[in-house]
C-alpha cells in the first residue's frame, strides 16, 4: 500500500471517526457543565457524519445518499443545539448554575 | 500524468494535515478547562472535518460543514456561554468523590470504544461497489433532495421551525416567572 495513496483507503477516515466518537464519550463522562456535555455531543455527531461520508464514498453504489444523510444530520444537530441551549439558559435562570451536580431538584 | 512534481505527496501531506487538525480540535474540545476554548476546539475540529469531506469527493458537504457547524452551531454555543456561567467549578469547592479512579475509568471507556471500532474498521475488507449508479455530484444531490427525499427535506424544515419556536418559548418562560 502506497503511503501517498492513504486518502483513497477507507480505514483512516473510519479510525478518525472512531477517535471522535471515543473522545465525545469521554467528554460526555468527564464534563461537569451542561454546555461542555453539549459540545461533546456535537463531537459524536461529527463522528457519525464522517462515518456516513466515508462508507458512502467507498462502498455505496449511489454516492449521493450518504451526503443527503449527512445534510439531515447537520439539520438535526442545529435544531438540537438551539433547543438544548434554550433549556440550559432556562436552567441557569432558575438555579444560577449549570453544573450538572447541582441540578438535583425536581419540581413535582 | 502528474505534471507538478511530487503532487501526490503534497496531497498526502494535506490529507495528514486535515486529520491532524481534526484530532487536535477534538482533543482541545474535550480536555480544556475553560468552555470558550472548548468551543474553539470544536470549530477547529469541524474545519479539519470539512477538509476530510473534501477528500471524500464532496465539496458541497465541506462547505455546509463550515457554514452550519462553525457559522451556526459554534456561534450559538458562544452566545449560550455569554448568557450563562459555564466554566468548570474550582476544584477546592467541588470535590470529586473518587479523584483518582474516575478519570481512569472514563479514559478506559473511551479507549475501549476507540480501539474496538478502529480495530474492526481496520480489519474489515471494505469492498468497492460493483456498479456505480450515481456520481454524487451537487446536481444529483439536488435532484435527489427534490424527488426521492422531498418528504424528509420538507420535514426537516418543519423540525427547524418547531425547534426555533420551542427554543423561544423555553428560554422566555423563566423570565416571566421572576
Amino acid at each position: 500500500m502506497n503511503p501517498a495513496q492513504l486518502y483513497s483507503q477507507p480505514a483512516p477516515y473510519l479510525i478518525v471517526a472512531a477517535f471522535l466518537l471515543a473522545i465525545g464519550i469521554f467528554g460526555l463522562i468527564r464534563r461537569r457543565t451542561l454546555i461542555g456535555m453539549l459540545i461533546s455531543g456535537e463531537l459524536i455527531f461529527a463522528a457519525a457524519s464522517l462515518n456516513f461520508m466515508a462508507l458512502n464514498h467507498f462502498t455505496a453504489p449511489d454516492k449521493s445518499v450518504g451526503q443527503i444523510a449527512v445534510l439531515f444530520i447537520m439539520g438535526i444537530a442545529a435544531a438540537e443545539v438551539a433547543i438544548a441551549l434554550s433549556i440550559i439558559i432556562a436552567v441557569y435562570r432558575n438555579y444560577r448554575s449549570i453544573v450538572s451536580k447541582e441540578l438535583n431538584q425536581l419540581k413535582g | 500524468m502528474n505534471t507538478f512534481p511530487f503532487s501526490d505527496w503534497i496531497v498526502a501531506a494535506i490529507f495528514v494535515l486535515c486529520i491532524a487538525v481534526t484530532v487536535t480540535g477534538a482533543l482541545i474540545a474535550a480536555f480544556t478547562k475553560r468552555i470558550i476554548r472548548s468551543v474553539s476546539g470544536l470549530a477547529v475540529c469541524c474545519l479539519g472535518l470539512a477538509g476530510l469531506f473534501y477528500f471524500l469527493n464532496s465539496p458541497f458537504l465541506a462547505l455546509m460543514e463550515i457554514l452550519i457547524y462553525i457559522g451556526a452551531v459554534c456561534v450559538t454555543v458562544v452566545f449560550g456561554i455569554m448568557l450563562t456561567e459555564p466554566d468548570e467549578p474550582a476544584p477546592e469547592n467541588f470535590k470529586r468523590p473518587f479523584p483518582v479512579i474516575s478519570p481512569l475509568i472514563s479514559l478506559a471507556i473511551g479507549g475501549a470504544v476507540f480501539v474496538g471500532i478502529a480495530w474492526l474498521s481496520f480489519k474489515q475488507a471494505w469492498t468497492a461497489p460493483a456498479t456505480v449508479t450515481n456520481d454524487g455530484s451537487i446536481e444529483s444531490i439536488g435532484k435527489a433532495l427534490l424527488t426521492t427525499y422531498s418528504v424528509p427535506f420538507e420535514l426537516i424544515s418543519l423540525v427547524l421551525l418547531v425547534a426555533i419556536l420551542g427554543a423561544l418559548v423555553i428560554a422566555r418562560s423563566g423570565r416571566t416567572k421572576e
